[in-house]
C-alpha cells in the first residue's frame, strides 16, 4: 500500500530534524537531507531534457537514482507519492565553472577564501581539498535547482584541479562526483573565466610571460617524462625506482588527455591561444570564459573545442560592440553546433542566478530548450559526468527540482528538492532570517 | 551621424565622424530626437500602468512629451507616429536609484566630509552606459559618488537622453541629493594607509556617528548665523559682515531644510539605526542605500518615514552583507516602509526587470508591487512622483515597449521613450549594425587613423559635425 503524501509533508519530515540545529547559528548548517527512500513524483510536468516533455508524467527514484520516467509508469509499493499536479519537474542545474566551497566572503576576509594557492604552478592543488561541506552558499545555490557545481581553483597560470561536487552532504568525499574533473591553466599573457580568471595569467611583460610559458612547456614535459618513467618501473622493477614527484604525479591525467584542461581565456586571441597550445601539448581543452566564441563558431567546430560562458551579463567588451552582444552569444554558439554550457559567472553567493542567465540569453536568440539543456545536459557533458546527471532518465542519480513553472523564470518557486534521491529540506540561512524577523514588530 | 548621412556624403562625412564615432561607437543606435517633440500612438498593447492596474488591448498616446491619454481605440492625431503594441507590453520607465553611470570620478575619498563636491561637475553624457541601460529600459538614474568617506558629494537624478548635451539629461526640478557612507567601506579595515600616512578618520562606527553629529551641529550654526544676518539685514543693519560662505556646509544647510536627499550607504542594521535616528535629531529624513540589514529594524525605519534601496538578492560578498536575505523588500515592503531596488553597477542596470521578478518568489509580492520597486517606488524616494514612475496621463511620456511580461526573464525592451522622444530602438539598432561594422572598417582604413611612421598617431580633429 503505497502512502500518499503531499509534498508539504516531505519537505516537512525532512525539516524537522533540522531546524533546531539550524536555528543555533544562522547559516552554519546546510540542513541535511532525508534518507534514499522510494519516491514517486506524480502528475507533473516532466523536463527530462535529454526528451521531449511529458505535461502528466510520473518520475520513480529509488536507492538514489531515477527507476523509471514517463506518463504511464507503475508506482512501486511503499514509495511515497508526490502528488506534483501543477507542478514541474526538471533535472538538477549545474555550474561548470564556479568556485562555491573555495571561496566565501570575497571581500575583507581572506580567511574564507582558499581559491588561490600561492606561485603560478600548483597543478597539485585541489579543489576537493580546499572545499568547505559547511559553505552557508551551498544551500542557497541548492534551493533554486543547482545540485552540482564543478568548483575550481583560480589565479596564476596553472592554478590547480577542480573538482566537482553534488549539493548535499555533510563531508566533501560523501559530496563528491569527482574528486580531480580538470586542470585549470591560463596561459601567460591571456585571460578570462569571470570572477574565476582574476586578470591575466602570468607575469605582466612580455620577457615574464615567456619564461613562464617556458616553465609551463617544461613542466608538461617532465609530467610526460614522470608518467614515462613510472610506467617503465611499474613494468619493470628492476629498473632504477624514480622519486615520487606530488607535483608531476598531480599532472599525469592531464598530460595524457584523460582529464581535460579549463583554460581561462575570454578575447579571440587568448582562445586561439589556448586552443593551439592544447593541441600542441596535446591536452583536451575546455574554454572558460569564452566572451568572444561567438566570433569564431567555425574554428571551435573544427577544433572540437567545448565552451563554458561565463560571460553572458558581462558589458560588452568593446565600447563599439552591440549592447546584446553577450547576451546573445549562447544563441549563436548554438545556432553554429558549437558545444557549450552556461555557467552564471557570478560571484560565489550569487551563483543561485545560473537559471536566470540561461534565460536572459534566451531572450536574446537561444531556444528555450537550448537554455535548459546549456545549465543541465550540457555541462554535464563537458565534464564527462552526463552518465550520472544532466537530464531526468533511467538510471542516472535522482538529482531532481520540482518547481511553480518555469525553471529559468526568477518568479518560479521551488517545491521540492532531490539530490542523490535524498529529499532535500528547503531551509536555508535565509529563510531562518526571513522567519526571524519578518513579523518583528 | 547616420548610415544615409555616409551614403550621400561618402569618404569626407566619415572622416569627420571619426571621433565621434571612437566615443559613440557602432552601439549607437539611437536617433537623434527631432527639436520638436514627437506624438507616437501605442496601439493594442498591455499596458502596465503600475498605479492604476494592467490594462488589455490599450492605446497610450504620447504628444508634447507627456502622456496625454491612455484607453481603448484612441484616435490618432494628425502627424502621429502608429506604433503597433499587438503582444506587447508598455511599462514606465525604470527608475534605478543607485547608479554610477556617466560618472568621470567616483569618490573624493581624501577627507571625511566632503559634501563641497558635485557629481554634476563630472557627468559624462556620451557613457555607453546610458544607451545599454535604455536598453533595458531605465529612463532615469540616481547618479550617486563612491562610499569612500562618511559625507561624500552632492548628488543628481538624470533621465538618460542619449545623444543630448549633459544640461537636459539632468531631471528638471528633481531635488538634488548628497552621498553618506557607513560601515567597512568608510573604516577600510583591510585597506592599509600609504607608508608614512596615518589612518583617516573615521576608523570605526562611533566615528562615522561623531563626524556625523559633528558636520550636522556646525551646518546649524552656520544656518543660525546666516539667519541672524539676514534678520539684521532685513532691519537695516548697515555694512554688517556677512558670515563666511562655507561650500562644506551650504549643501547640509539645505538637507537641514528639507531642500536636499541624504543617499546613506549603510549595511548593518545598527548603523541604519543609528542614522534614521540621528536624522531625527536634526529633523531631516534619509533614503538608505542597500540597506541589507534594514529588514530587522523595518518598523523603526517605517515609523520615521525614511525610504530604502536595496539589492534584490545579493549577499555575502563581505561581512555586513552576510546576513543579507533576498526577503529584505518584502519585510520592508510590509511594515509599510517605501522600498526599491537598485542597480548600484552598470551590467545590472540593464536587467533589473529580472530582479524586480525575484520579490514574487521570495516573499510573495504581487506583479504591480513588484514593478513599483523598480519605478514609481523609486519616483517617491527622488521626489519626482509626479512626473515619473507610472503610467498616468499628464506624467512624462518616459516609457518603455517590452516584446514580453517585462517580469519574464525571456523579455526585453523593443523601445524607450523619454519625454516622448525615442531614445531607443532594437529594430533600427539591428538595422544599422552591419553598417557600422562597414564604417568602422573603412574609418580605420582612414589615411588620418594611420599611425604615422614615428611617434603617436594623431587624432582627427572634430571639424563641421556630419551629424547635423
Amino acid at each position: 500500500m503505497r502512502r500518499i503524501l503531499r509534498m508539504a509533508a516531505v519537505a516537512a519530515a525532512a525539516t524537522a530534524t533540522v531546524s533546531v540545529a539550524a536555528r543555533a547559528q544562522y547559516g552554519v548548517v546546510n540542513p541535511p537531507a532525508g534518507p534514499q527512500g522510494a519516491y514517486a513524483i506524480t502528475h507533473a510536468h516532466v523536463f527530462p531534457v535529454s526528451g521531449p516533455e511529458i505535461p502528466n508524467g510520473t518520475v520513480v527514484i529509488g536507492g538514489g537514482k531515477i527507476t523509471a520516467v514517463g506518463a504511464d509508469v507503475s508506482i512501486p509499493a511503499g514509495a511515497t507519492v508526490i502528488d506534483a499536479t501543477g507542478l514541474s519537474v526538471y533535472p538538477g542545474m549545474m555550474d561548470g565553472a564556479s568556485t562555491l566551497g573555495v571561496s566565501e566572503i570575497g571581500l575583507g576576509v581572506p580567511q574564507t577564501v582558499d581559491d588561490q594557492e600561492v606561485g603560478n604552478f600548483n597543478p597539485n592543488a585541489q579543489a576537493y581539498y580546499g572545499f568547505n561541506p559547511q559553505s552557508a552558499i551551498i544551500a542557497i545555490t541548492r534551493v533554486v535547482g543547482v545540485t552540482q557545481v564543478v568548483s575550481r581553483p583560480v589565479g596564476g597560470v596553472v592554478s590547480g584541479q577542480a573538482t566537482v561536487v553534488e549539493l548535499v552532504g555533510s563531508t566533501t568525499p560523501r559530496m563528491s562526483l569527482v574528486k580531480d574533473v580538470a586542470m585549470v591553466i591560463t596561459l601567460p599573457g591571456t585571460g578570462g573565466g569571470r570572477r574565476g580568471g582574476f586578470g591575466r595569467g602570468g607575469g605582466d611583460n612580455a620577457a615574464q610571460q615567456k619564461q613562464q610559458l617556458d616553465s609551463l612547456e617544461a613542466l608538461i614535459a617532465n609530467a610526460r617524462a614522470y608518467a614515462t618513467a613510472q610506467a617503465a618501473y611499474a613494468a619493470d622493477k628492476t629498473l632504477p625506482r624514480p622519486d615520487d614527484d606530488v607535483v608531476l604525479a598531480s599532472m599525469v591525467a592531464t598530460v595524457e588527455g584523460k582529464e581535460p584542461v579549463m583554460f581561462n581565456a575570454d578575447g579571440e586571441a587568448d582562445i586561439r591561444k589556448a586552443v593551439a597550445f592544447a593541441e600542441s601539448e596535446h591536452l583536451k581543452p575546455v574554454i572558460v570564459g569564452g566572451r568572444d566564441a561567438w566570433m569564431m563558431t567555425d574554428y571551435l567546430k573544427q577544433h572540437a573545442v567545448p565552451v563554458v560562458l561565463t560571460s553572458v551579463r558581462e558589458l560588452p567588451g568593446n565600447d563599439d560592440q552591440p549592447y546584446d552582444v553577450n547576451f546573445s552569444a549562447p544563441g549563436k554558439l548554438a545556432a553554429a553546433g558549437v558545444q557549450f554550457a552556461i555557467s552564471s559567472g557570478e560571484e560565489t553567493p550569487d551563483m543561485r542566478d545560473l537559471p536566470y542567465v540561461a534565460g536572459e540569453a534566451a531572450g536574446f536568440g537561444l531556444s528555450k530548450d537550448d537554455a535548459l539543456k546549456s545549465v543541465t545536459l550540457w555541462p554535464a557533458q563537458i565534464y564527462g559526468v552526463a552518465d550520472r546527471v544532466g537530464s531526468i532518465e533511467v538510471g542516472k542519480l535522482a538529482n531532481l527540482v520540482v518547481t511553480t513553472g518555469d525553471l529559468l523564470e526568477p518568479r518560479t518557486d521551488t517545491k521540492y528538492l532531490f539530490i542523490d534521491g535524498r529529499p532535500v529540506p528547503l531551509t536555508t540561512k535565509h529563510t531562518e532570517l526571513y522567519d526571524a524577523f519578518k513579523d518583528r514588530k | 551621424m547616420t548610415h544615409s548621412t555616409l551614403n550621400a556624403t561618402g569618404h569626407r562625412a566619415a572622416r569627420n565622424s571619426a571621433l565621434l564615432l571612437l566615443f559613440a561607437g557602432t552601439f549607437a543606435g539611437a536617433q537623434k530626437p527631432l527639436p520638436a517633440a514627437s506624438t507616437t500612438l501605442i496601439r493594442n498593447a498591455t499596458i502596465l500602468t503600475v498605479t492604476k492596474g494592467t490594462l488589455q488591448n490599450a492605446d497610450l498616446l504620447m504628444e508634447h512629451g507627456k502622456i496625454a491619454r491612455i484607453g481603448t481605440h484612441l484616435s490618432a492625431p494628425a502627424g502621429a507616429t502608429i506604433v503597433d503594441g499587438t503582444g506587447k507590453y508598455v511599462m514606465p520607465g525604470i527608475i534605478d536609484p543607485h547608479s554610477h553611470s556617466m560618472i568621470d570620478a567616483v569618490n573624493e575619498g581624501t577627507l571625511s566630509v566632503t559634501s563641497m563636491v558635485n557629481i554634476e561637475d563630472v557627468l559624462n553624457p556620451t557613457a555607453p552606459a546610458i544607451y545599454r541601460e535604455l536598453a533595458g529600459g531605465v529612463t532615469t538614474i540616481n547618479v550617486l559618488h563612491g562610499s569612500a568617506n562618511t559625507i561624500g558629494g552632492q548628488t543628481i537624478t538624470v533621465k538618460l537622453k542619449w545623444g543630448e548635451p549633459v544640461d537636459s539629461m539632468i531631471f528638471p526640478g528633481a531635488l538634488p541629493g548628497i552621498k553618506f557612507a557607513l560601515g567597512e567601506n568608510v573604516t577600510r579595515k583591510d585597506n592599509p594607509p600609504p607608508a608614512g600616512q596615518e589612518r583617516r578618520y573615521p576608523f570605526t562606527r562611533m566615528g562615522q556617528e561623531e563626524v556625523l553629529r559633528d558636520a550636522f551641529t556646525r551646518a546649524q550654526n552656520y544656518r543660525a548665523e546666516w539667519a541672524a544676518y539676514h534678520a539684521a539685514v532685513a532691519k537695516g543693519a548697515k555694512d554688517l559682515v556677512p558670515p563666511r560662505r562655507d561650500l562644506a556646509l551650504d549643501p547640509l544647510v539645505q538637507v537641514l531644510e528639507g531642500k536636499r536627499i541624504v543617499n546613506v550607504h549603510s549595511y548593518r542594521a545598527d548603523e541604519i539605526l543609528m542614522m534614521v535616528n540621528l536624522a531625527r535629531d536634526f529633523g531631516f529624513h534619509v533614503l538608505i542605500q542597500h540597506g541589507l540589514e534594514a529588514y530587522k529594524i523595518a518598523s523603526e525605519i517605517a515609523a520615521a518615514g525614511d525610504g530604502v534601496s536595496t539589492f534584490v538578492d545579493s549577499w555575502g560578498y563581505k561581512i555586513e552583507a552576510e546576513d543579507a536575505i533576498p526577503y529584505n523588500v518584502a519585510i520592508l515592503m510590509r511594515h509599510g516602509v517605501v522600498v526599491t531596488i537598485n542597480s548600484d553597477d552598470d551590467g545590472r542596470a540593464r536587467r533589473l526587470n529580472v530582479d524586480a521578478a525575484k520579490e514574487m518568489r521570495y516573499g510573495g509580492l504581487t506583479e504591480d508591487e513588484a514593478l513599483r520597486t523598480i519605478t514609481y517606488n523609486g519616483a517617491v524616494q527622488l521626489g519626482v512622483q509626479n512626473r515619473v514612475g507610472s503610467l498616468e496621463v499628464g506624467k512624462d511620456a518616459d516609457v518603455a515597449i517590452w516584446d514580453a511580461d517585462p517580469l519574464s526573464v525571456y523579455a526585453k525592451v523593443d523601445q524607450t521613450y523619454i519625454d516622448g522622444e525615442k531614445f531607443f530602438d532594437r529594430q533600427q539598432d539591428l538595422a544599422r549594425r552591419d553598417s557600422l561594422v562597414a564604417l568602422k572598417a573603412q574609418l580605420e582604413k582612414a589615411p588620418e587613423n594611420q599611425p604615422p611612421a614615428q611617434g603617436r598617431g594623431r587624432i582627427v580633429p572634430p571639424t563641421t559635425g556630419g551629424s547635423k
